[in-house]
């Protein structure tokens, strides 16, 4: 009977690495990938311009080609909001909760494949990788907490912790599997040379925007402001995009840097209050907040004319619009850049 | 000649317009046609790639005004449900 597995694919080398480990065994294999909202695949590349040209490919995709298997992308972007909102294992270095995180993509999986008939669950982990969720004490806490237990098999380290029932009961040789620890990527790479690949993805940072500083930053603002720590899906792609400017606590400005971020923006224009410069070239910018009276669509104006063409003019004209509704013509005299507060710039 | 499925995708970013397709081909029986309408220009790789390891056929793909149109034909393989 040929045992079946799911591979944890983020599209990174380690689990490309780690299902051809299983693969090898004859093992049939699947790929299943999370969207979280938070991923970095593609967003940006595709909004932003300059970047639209350059190809680009999902990662996940990619390595579930590479391996010959099936990849089951599943979204669960309201189920995470509470991974992000209260992970009681503290987030790492910036608001990325990775090892709760883990636990909940490693549970997913396992209620995935008690509905799919699979036999277990492989990921690319490798003890001491990463800063927190890959330290050795770790792995037993994912495993225990997400449910899976000794359904879970890490084939780059496995031969460094405990055997699993795949190991155990004969349907994976130990032997074969590795001994990967610590950060050194050589043995990745050598491995990755070994069964040929190459032009795969470098890791770049983590897998999400949460271990981006500035993002988490821009994260912890809308938190701050909002007075609570929920989030919409709309919310955390805009704070992929643009210049955030938080002149008052009531509301801050998201001004597009470029034509790409432009569009982009311009899709919002029915949810937000927005500003566009008429007079000249320049930016669209959103109005995040609450409705802004006479005195702060001024100073919302003379800061997105700051961004302008326009910016040095004596009077620069812009177009005031209430959530697509009714707009307003405003002329004011763009702020000097002395004018924009350092803490009024969020990133 | 059964009808088309629409699905549209857009003005969503990689990997949704994949994820709306593959929850819509998923609840089809094989030989289904869906067409799928997308804004991203990440779509003209990522759908035809999810088609071809998940067994499913671009019968047609265009791009017209800044849109990325395919229809897809579901698998004879494709019952991941
Ligand atoms: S980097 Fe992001 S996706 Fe990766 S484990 Fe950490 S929180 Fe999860």
């Amino acid at each position: 009977m040929t045992r079946k597995a799911v591979a944890l694919i983020s599209g990174g080398l380690d689990s490309l690495l780690a299902a051809r480990l299983i693969q090898q065994q004859g093992i049939q294999v699947e790929g299943i990938n999370f969207y979280t909202g938070f991923c970095v695949e593609g967003h940006t590349h595709a909004i932003r311009s300059r970047d639209r040209k350059r190809a680009k490919r999902n990662n996940a995709l990619w390595v579930a080609e590479q391996l010959g298997i099936k990849l089951h992308i599943i979204d669960i972007v309201e189920e995470y909001k509470d991974v992000v909102i209260n992970p009681k294992h503290g987030y790492g270095a910036n608001l990325n909760p990775c090892l709760d995180c883990k636990i909940f993509m490693v549970r997913k999986a396992h209620e995935w494949i008690r509905d799919n008939g699979f036999d277990f669950i492989i990921t690319g982990e490798v003890i001491g990788q990463r800063p927190k969720s890959q330290r050795k004490r770790c792995m037993p806490v994912i495993a225990s907490e997400s449910g899976a237990d000794d359904l879970l098999l890490r084939p780059l380290c496995a031969k460094n912790l405990p055997a699993t029932l795949p190991e155990r009961e004969g349907w994976i040789e130990r032997e074969l599997l590795r001994d990967f620890s610590g950060r050194s990527r050589k043995p990745q790479m050598a491995l990755a040379t070994e069964f040929g690949f190459d032009d795969y993805a470098q890791p770049a940072g983590g897998c999400c925007f949460l271990t981006d500083h500035t993002y988490s930053v821009k994260l912890q603002d809308l938190w701050d402001n909002r007075g609570n720590r929920e989030y919409e899906l709309d919310d955390i792609m805009l704070l992929k995009v643009g210049r955030h400017i938080r002149p008052s606590k009531h509301f801050k400005l998201i001004i597009a840097r470029e034509e790409g971020e432009n569009n982009f923006l311009s899709g919002y224009k029915n949810q937000f209050q927005s500003i566009k410069t008429v007079s000249h070239p320049g930016p669209l910018a959103l109005i995040e907040g609450e409705p802004l009276d006479d005195s702060q669509v001024e100073l919302a104006c003379a800061i997105t004319a700051r961004f302008s063409k326009g910016r040095d003019a004596d009077s620069v004209e812009l177009r005031f619009s209430n959530g697509g509704q009714d707009s307003r013509s405003v002329h004011v005299k763009p702020l000097t850049a002395d004018q924009i507060k350092q803490d009024w710039i969020i990133a | 000649m059964s009808d088309i499925v629409e699905v549209d995708a857009r003005r969503l970013f990689c990997p949704l317009p994949v994820i709306r397709l593959q929850n819509c081909i998923n609840k089809q029986i094989a030989g289904t046609r869906v067409r799928v309408v997308s804004t991203d220009p990440g779509s003209m790789n990522d759908i035809p790639t999810w088609c071809r390891i998940n067994g499913h056929q671009v019968l047609e793909s265009q791009e017209r005004d800044r849109e990325y149109i395919f229809l897809v034909q579901k698998g004879d393989d494709g019952s991941e449900g």
